[in-house]
């Protein structure tokens, strides 16, 4: 299905869409003013705006959406948590361990280590993304020869601690990274409480 | 002073304040919820049906929240300030009318706490005292845009008591008597009798000041939006707050109860029908209170204060001279 955006240009100036809106010269004297005084007052703005509301209150026709139980689709290149890929018919991983991700990822969330295993394939041995540090680029998935990592739909994350201990998973310092020693403030398990 | 009579007034002063500040509570609800409408949104929904439980909610909320008395506010004065915005708002209601005479079991119940004879001089006068809950609220705080708040609401609510006094002084005159109950059986013939035929121009005045005695939307400077604080209620917290917002609430229902006797017939000949019509009178303008709050932005204290001094009061002195010039004509040719 191929969808072709017309393009608009809605920021060119010469464009006739704009125009400048009449202003009229500001009264100087006092019965000019009166008078602007007074057909701002008996011209029944006021009960315009006082209509829109009423009517858009008696057409009832609420946008609220109950956000927890109902959702809005979004779109399918909505960029949220990543998803790495497994081949359809194998079911292997289509990530070749190329390390192209983690070189490219400016915010440097994400690590691999990789080796050599006895077939001489290069597998990986640990992939990890700091989703506290990624800042959602799309570049990983954009550079990945494989189709490997992708980015998925879901963009509820919201929690109040890590899983994770710090060291279970090989991350790069720096800025967002976990802090040493962050672990003493972990709680128990999420599921605990 | 006989026995029945004092506790019938006691249970009057009960009944009062309990079912206004239920109303309080209701339309605190009923504004969500029309603003809400309004903006296409659905406003409460999650506690009870329709949202109609929030009202409890947010008073359990109101009531079991610490009560914060921040440093360096002068504290008495901070204490009492909203007790007296809530307790001015509830003793102007005690002149008012709010429903005819009935019979119950061969006793006749005035609902008026206090038919007096100067009745609509103590409602206004009352709620003009409403003014040093705010007044004295802000400038007790501690805190400068309180206290910039309270100068402004102040100078509102004492302009605009101009308008209100001046303005009912028309309708007034061609009553003759300061009750409401007077002023409401002047308008018993009918709707062809409403005052607001005869005094369309002090109508819309007094209705206009209303908005500013009340805070409401146009005129809601007590509470400075703009800023995104609450004026001067910036330093308030739970049920201390919550009784300026009762106050203001409740404020809201005795102004429309007034409006809608004076101008518009009351509850006329004091029958069922009349007294529903009265309360559906009252509704309408509380409902317009929400309406304008929708529709229409705050203007500014200046513009506020021109339209004051400038425009509605020369126009409302216009009109009284107009109204006496023409009774004294008929008082002429009725002789």
């Amino acid at each position: 299905m191929h969808h072709e955006e017309v393009f608009t240009n809605r920021n060119v100036s010469e464009s006739s869409a704009y125009f400048y809106v009449d202003i009229e010269t500001y009264p100087t004297t006092g019965w000019d003013k009166f008078k602007q005084v007074f057909k701002r007052t008996f011209n029944g703005e006021l009960f315009v705006g006082l209509w829109v509301v009423l009517r858009e209150m008696i057409k009832f026709d609420i946008h609220t959406l109950k956000y927890p139980l109902e959702k809005l689709p979004i779109g399918p290149r909505y960029r949220a948590v990543h998803k790495l890929l497994r081949l359809w018919e194998s079911g292997y991983e289509r990530c070749i361990g190329c390390g192209l991700c983690e070189k490219i990822c400016i915010s440097d969330c994400i690590r691999m280590d990789t080796r050599i295993d006895e077939n001489s394939r290069k597998e990986v041995t640990e992939y990890s993304i700091n989703l506290g540090r990624c800042i959602f680029c799309g570049y990983c998935a954009e550079v990945c020869p494989e189709l490997a990592i992708v980015h998925g739909g879901r963009y509820e994350n919201a929690s109040e601690q890590r899983a994770l201990k710090a060291g279970e998973q090989a991350e790069y310092p720096g800025f967002g990274a976990i802090i040493p020693g962050s672990d003493a403030s972990v709680k128990k398990t999420p599921l605990a409480y | 002073m006989d026995v029945a009579f004092i506790i019938e007034t006691i249970a009057k002063i009960v009944v009062i304040l309990l079912v206004f500040s239920a109303l309080a509570g209701l339309g605190t609800y009923f504004e969500r919820k029309v603003l809400a409408f309004m903006q296409r949104r659905l406003g409460p929904m999650h506690v009870g049906p329709f949202g109609l439980l929030q009202v409890a909610a947010d008073g359990i909320k109101l009531f079991t929240k610490e009560d914060i008395i921040p440093q360096n506010v002068v504290k008495p004065i901070f204490k009492i300030a909203p007790v007296i915005t809530a307790a001015t708002a509830f003793m102007a209601a005690a002149a008012i009318p709010f429903w005819p005479q009935f019979t119950v079991m061969g006793y006749t119940v005035h609902p008026i706490v206090a038919d007096i004879n100067v009745g609509i001089l103590y409602v206004l006068g009352v709620m003009a005292i409403g003014l040093y809950g705010p007044l004295l609220g802000g400038m007790a705080s501690a805190n400068k845009w309180s206290l910039i708040s309270a100068a402004r609401s102040a100078a509102v609510f004492i302009s605009y008591e101009v308008i209100t006094g001046l303005s009912l002084l028309a309708p007034l005159m061609m009553v003759g008597s300061l009750s409401l109950i007077d002023i409401n059986n002047y308008q018993a013939g009918g709707i062809t009798h409403w005052i607001v035929w005869s005094q369309p121009v002090a109508f819309i005045l007094f209705w206009i000041a209303a908005f500013a005695e009340t805070g409401r939307t146009p005129f809601h400077l007590v509470a400075n939006d703009h800023e995104i604080i609450d004026g001067f209620g910036t330093e308030y917290s739970g049920m201390r707050w919550g009784l300026f917002f009762i106050g203001e609430y409740a404020n809201m229902f005795f102004i429309s109860f007034v409006i809608a006797i004076i101008f518009l017939g009351g509850f006329g000949d004091g029958t069922i029908a009349g007294a529903f019509q009265l309360l559906l009178k009252v509704a309408f303008f509380f409902f317009f209170f929400l309406w304008t709050r929708a529709a229409w932005p705050d203007v500014r204290p200046d513009q506020l204060m021109w339209l004051c001094w400038k425009v509605l009061m020369p126009i409302a002195v216009v009109n009284l001279v107009i109204t006496g010039i023409v009774i004294l004509v008929q008082l002429k040719g009725g002789m």
